[in-house]
């Protein structure tokens, strides 16, 4: 048995356990539950055993050839540091989620279902994290897509129903841009795997078809990532769905389908340039602004947190466009952070609308002395986004501040002080209306939510407190060569084809 | 040249269908159009006048084909556009039972 068969099972394994479960999961009674908590389990485990063969392998890369076909020819897999550091973000989000869904859902009817789509979204994220194709990205992105408008919907409510439809059309004009973006692309190299395209490309000039598919995979790309003139959906997409399929939403689906497919097409196969680098720290800049100010003024709790998200992942993708090496390394690392702590905000929105049936903060108050773990952790994951050492959020807002300085960009730097500032503004008053301050009379007898909920909610609070340790030289390699990739640029072409040559 | 130039058009028109039309079932209406404009695109991408299919025979000289490739990618993509506007009209039929309409301008519960 070769290492590299461990990469097409992070598609294969979530596929698998759709299926089962909408074969058996009617039938056999806590069957959906067992698979999907068994499936992301190893899933988590595999992402993490990836690292580790990741780094005995020569080059730090490793590909699959489905069906044995070499590229450019074939379709291929390519498990390399970014990849890797993907598959463990989202793959750690979702096993946290899955647990927490396993008693959140029980308020909804239909448990087989939201198991079996909420796998379907894992596989597509999975997939378009480790494809070395393009047209398979567009596919996987996709399947993501296509499973996370289903589950938005899922309530069936009149809003939620509203919000689905919304996103579902944003969504679907987005992936007609990418689509023809991926086309011209095509005509221009004759090639889809991306290693073969962006060599091609490196040794072909032309003046217009790159400036052009650029900008509708900005377009494309930005759509699904939430950057700000592009941003009208999330807002409503976001708050209407479950709180767990929020924090899969918000945690990892718009940084999988926006921010990693951007930095994969920007920087490795169409190769960066300082346009293209002052148009997205440019975005991000604006999202970080326009984001948090909208928060601002939101009373809904999880309105307020999707807000929220689109503000954070300014900051991601301030710090990637700087694309200095201090620059990318704050990004990614705020990228991952983000994914821990939002997804622990709408877990935690979660178990406040589980007891109380409200996320009004008008109406909540005093929930601290009922809900004592929910309060702490949220505690953490608010001082966390707002960037309070000695929490993860500081550290990474602290690298993009400085990259910003270090590059000479001073306004960049203050905007991204004064959006930390407004974070902690708006965190504080979650903290004032929703859990300090007299408990109203209707919500006396609430309880604290069920087990399987405190666990994933305590786990990813210890993660918030521990995550400024993976910038410790020991650990830096997860980070590091995921900075590496990026910023070989298009020298990616040339490692992806030698080594798959083997 | 014209083709491309039609097919743009075409896209154009169902673009417009879906940012400016009022009624759901014509904005999904839209979509399809934008959807069929795209894989004309790239079927036409792939498109040799006068070109025969790539399938090779021994007593034959292939000297002008059409590209497969674009074909077999258009495939999956009509087969993904059909499983969206399944789902976006069934959540069109579900938002006329709760709304009793398809006017968008009155379906407006949330804040926007």
């Amino acid at each position: 048995m070769n290492n590299t068969t461990i990469i097409p099972l992070f598609v294969i394994i979530p596929l698998a356990a759709a299926f089962l479960i909408s074969l058996v999961g009617k039938f056999i009674r806590r069957s959906s539950e067992t698979i999907i908590f068994i499936s992301s389990l190893v899933l988590l485990v595999f992402s993490l055993y990836a690292r580790f063969l990741l780094n005995s392998s020569a080059g730090k890369i490793m590909i699959y050839k489905i069906g044995g076909w070499a590229p450019p020819f074939g379709i291929c897999m390519v498990l390399d540091g970014l990849s890797c550091f993907m598959l463990i973000t989202v793959n750690l989000i979702a096993f946290f989620v899955a647990v927490y869904s396993l008693s959140y859902m029980e308020q909804y009817t239909d448990k087989p279902k939201f198991f079996t789509l909420f796998s379907l979204m894992v596989c597509g994220m999975n997939g378009l994290i480790i494809t070395g194709d393009l047209f398979n990205l567009f596919v996987f992105l996709e399947i993501a897509s296509i499973a996370s408008y289903a589950l938005v919907a899922f309530g069936t409510e009149a809003e939620e129903l509203e919000a689905s439809f919304k996103y579902a059309i944003m969504g679907s004009v987005a992936s007609a841009f990418i689509f023809i973006g991926i086309a011209f692309l095509y005509s221009f190299t004759s090639t889809l795997n991306m290693a073969d395209m962006a060599r091609v490309l490196s040794n072909k000039q032309n003046e217009w078809v790159i400036p052009f598919v650029g900008v509708l995979f900005l377009m494309g790309f930005g759509l699904k990532s939430a950057l700000v003139p592009f941003h009208a959906w999330l807002p409503d997409a976001h708050p209407s769905a479950p709180a767990s399929i929020s924090a899969m939403l918000s945690g990892v689906l718009i940084k999988t389908l926006g921010i990693y497919s951007l930095i994969r097409i920007f920087f490795n196969i169409i190769g960066p340039t300082q346009g293209y680098l002052t148009v997205l720290m440019f975005l991000g800049a604006i999202s970080m602004i326009v984001g948090v100010v909208l928060a601002l003024s939101q009373w809904d709790l999880k309105r307020l947190l999707a807000y929220h998200s689109i503000s954070q992942i300014g900051y991601v993708v301030l710090g990637i466009g700087l694309g200095t090496p201090l620059g990318v390394l704050g990004g990614l690392f705020h990228l991952f952070n983000h994914s821990v702590f939002k997804s622990l905000l709408f877990l935690n929105s979660g178990a406040v609308d589980y007891a109380t049936g409200t996320r009004d903060l008008k109406e909540t108050g005093g929930l601290g002395k009922l809900m004592p773990v929910t309060a702490k952790t949220n505690l953490v994951a608010s001082m966390s986004i707002a960037g309070i050492p000695p929490f993860n959020g500081f550290f990474s807002k602290a690298i993009i501040i400085i990259a910003c300085l270090e590059k000479g960009n001073f306004g960049y730097a203050i905007c991204a002080v004064i959006g930390s500032i407004l974070t902690l503004a708006s965190f504080m008053k979650v903290q004032k209306f929703a859990f300090l301050g007299e408990i109203k009379d209707k919500f006396k007898n609430i309880k604290e939510a069920p087990f399987a909920m405190l666990f994933s909610m305590v786990c990813l609070a210890i993660i918030c407190i521990f995550g400024g340790l993976m910038l410790i030289p020991s650990l830096r390699f997860f980070l590091d060569d995921a900075v590496a990739v990026i910023l070989k640029g298009t020298g990616y072409a040339s490692v992806v084809l030698e080594a798959a040559a083997k | 040249m014209m083709l491309y130039f039609l097919c743009l058009i075409l896209f154009c028109v169902g673009l417009y269908g879906v940012l400016r039309k009022r009624n759901l079932v014509k904005m999904i209406i839209g979509l399809g159009i934008m959807e069929y404009a795209m894989n004309l695109f790239f079927v036409l991408l792939g498109y040799r006048f006068d070109g025969r299919a790539p399938i090779y025979a021994k007593d034959q000289e292939i000297l002008n084909m059409v590209d497969p490739l674009p074909q077999a990618l258009v495939l999956t993509s009509i087969v993904i556009g059909l499983g969206v506007t399944a789902l976006v009209i069934s959540i069109a039929v579900r938002i006329y039972e709760k709304y009793g309409t398809f006017d968008i301008t009155k379906i407006k519960r949330l804040k926007g």
